[in-house]
């Protein structure tokens, strides 16, 4: 009889693969990124502000080695906290995280995607603030091969414990203290690496590849805890 | 200006010093919490006497 | 039920904690160049030690809540590492106390034990602030786990971090924490000190965990006393801590 046919079965019931759902984060993010331009521009102003700063707060015209990779190192995390501090601010306040929650994606997918973007961000900071601060600076020709390996790794913890950090205080009635609050200290072990490490190269010497072990192990440990954890912070 | 060896027994005991006192600030704040709860294990009795005794006051009309 | 075994271990303490500072005092000799200065040594390690064990078992004790939701778990790893970040205070003191008795500065940077330290506190003096800015009990408690799991696995690596970085300087350690250089009294002293220190601080976690049930229970009965006649003064305020189990 009329009527009693089974309404037709959507097709896509199976849910979504994780990649996928990991790349329209990605894209979404950026392209509201790239519309608004709410970061990156700002972290990329504040790292030259702050070269400014040095500056006149070191009373010097040139750096090298130690305090040239302690100025660099410091400048940057310092811009990375900005970006950490807002990364997660649209979704808690368009509600973001309810429409995450109720579809039937891993919830895992949410920091990959979030890690991803805050690393892009960084990346996108250091094509300006690295020759910045060769120009501003930076008193010796950096081994440039090795100094971007080492950026690249720094790059990632900080990109994996940001979110971590950002997931965690957005919640919190306190978002933007808590965020430096617990994201240096965090930090510190990656900066004693990616500084020391640096160190020798912004002096054209050489490079100890024990500091890059070092950051690789950060990265890996945080990155595992924070795929393990991640999901606890988003349950209702 | 190193301290010398012989004469660095106060700084000695200044450290075990700082021990002893963490541990019995500890035993005081913890006192102090039993005290409360003693107050309130107090306050809570009474409470449920005056309800024995209305409940029986209640009861006998 | 946190009570249980609790006069044991305070007896245990007292005993060992006894045993400990007679060692150091009139068993243990006076090392050669550092003089009466080095007993501060049998204080500054265990407590150090036992404050690193009491952040990774609050971490632990962080996973255990999360995968059994017993919020029993949540107490014992807020107790945890609220104890321990007292006994990082501790060993901030008598560390710096050290520093002044062997180069006259109140700070080394060439500690390593030291310097991990002042970073450690900071981090988790951050813990009890950021359970007090989340207000949904649930949360609280989730979100204070993973916190503790995520600084937990930090505290190792923060440590050979920062031990590597002074080690690029090439200055001598100052204090030698190792077993492995320590003449046979002086290995024993600091044994048995490292034990009574664990031991009392488990005692006094264990202290801690009781009291604050006892707390807790109490609340509960009073809200199942009181009705709207009564004239109790109202329900505990925001807290850091957790409320009930």
């Amino acid at each position: 009889m009329i009527g009693t046919e089974a309404p037709p079965v959507p097709r896509n019931r199976t849910p979504a693969r994780f990649g996928t759902v990991v790349a329209a984060l990605i894209r979404k993010d950026l392209r509201v990124e790239l519309r608004t331009g709410e970061s990156v521009p700002a972290m990329a102003l504040f790292t030259v502000s702050t070269f400014v700063l040095f500056h006149f707060g070191l009373d010097r015209d040139e750096l090298r080695g130690d305090l040239a990779a302690g100025v660099l190192w410091v400048t940057l995390l310092f811009a990375a906290v900005l970006g950490i501090n807002r990364l997660f601010v649209a979704e808690r306040e368009e509600g973001g995280f309810e429409g995450f929650l109720l579809a039937p994606v891993d919830r895992t997918a949410l920091f990959v995607a979030k890690a991803a973007v805050l690393l892009a961000f960084l990346v996108a900071v250091e094509i300006v603030a690295v020759p910045a601060f060769g120009v501003l600076l930076l008193g010796a020709v950096p081994d440039l091969p090795e100094l971007l390996a080492v950026l690249a790794l720094a790059d990632l913890g900080i990109a994996v414990v940001g979110t971590l950090v950002s997931a965690l205080a957005v919640q919190t009635r306190a978002r933007d203290l808590i965020v430096p609050l617990l994201a240096l200290p965090l930090m510190i072990p990656l900066v004693i690496a990616a500084a020391r490490g640096s160190a020798p190269l912004l002096d054209g010497g050489g490079f100890e590849e024990r500091w890059a072990l070092i950051l690789g192990l950060y990265d890996l440990v945080f990155g595992l805890i924070a795929l393990a954890v991640f999901d606890f912070l988003l349950e209702d | 200006m190193i301290i010398a060896a012989d004469t660095g027994g106060n700084y000695v005991a200044a450290a075990y010093v700082v021990f002893l006192a963490l541990v019995l600030i500890y035993v005081a704040i913890m006192a102090v919490k039993l005290a409360r709860i003693e107050r309130e294990l107090g306050e809570l009795n009474e409470l449920a006497e005056r309800r024995e005794d209305r409940d029986e006051v209640e009861a006998l009309q | 039920m946190f009570g249980r075994g609790l006069k044991t271990l305070s007896i245990l303490s007292a005993v060992l904690v006894t045993l400990a500072l007679s060692l150091a005092f009139f068993y243990a000799p006076e090392d050669a160049d550092q003089g009466i200065r080095q007993k501060i040594f049998y204080i500054h390690v265990p407590m150090a030690i036992v404050a690193l064990c009491g952040f990774v078992a609050g971490g632990i004790f962080g996973i255990l809540y999360l995968r059994t939701r017993d919020r029993a778990h949540d107490l014992r790893s807020y107790v945890a590492i609220h104890l321990s970040l007292i006994l990082g205070v501790g060993v901030l003191l008598t560390g710096a106390i050290w520093a002044k008795t062997s180069w006259g500065h109140w700070w080394l940077w060439d500690e390593p034990t030291l310097v991990s330290f002042l970073i450690v506190f900071l981090l988790f003096a951050c813990y009890q602030p950021l359970r007090f800015s989340i207000e949904d009990p649930e949360r609280q408690s989730r979100y204070a786990a993973v916190f503790s799991i995520v600084a937990g696995a930090w505290v190792p690596i923060n440590f050979i971090a920062v031990r590597f970085a002074q080690e690029a300087n090439t200055h001598p350690r100052v204090l030698n924490a190792s077993g492995g250089d320590l003449p046979g009294e002086m290995r024993l002293t600091f044994l048995v000190s490292l034990v009574a220190m664990a031991v009392l601080a488990v005692t006094l976690w264990k202290y801690e965990l009781t009291s604050k049930h006892a707390s807790m229970q109490l609340r509960a009965l009073r809200r199942k006393l009181t009705r709207e006649e009564d004239d109790l003064p109202a329900a505990a305020p925001r807290s850091a801590a957790p409320q009930h189990l």
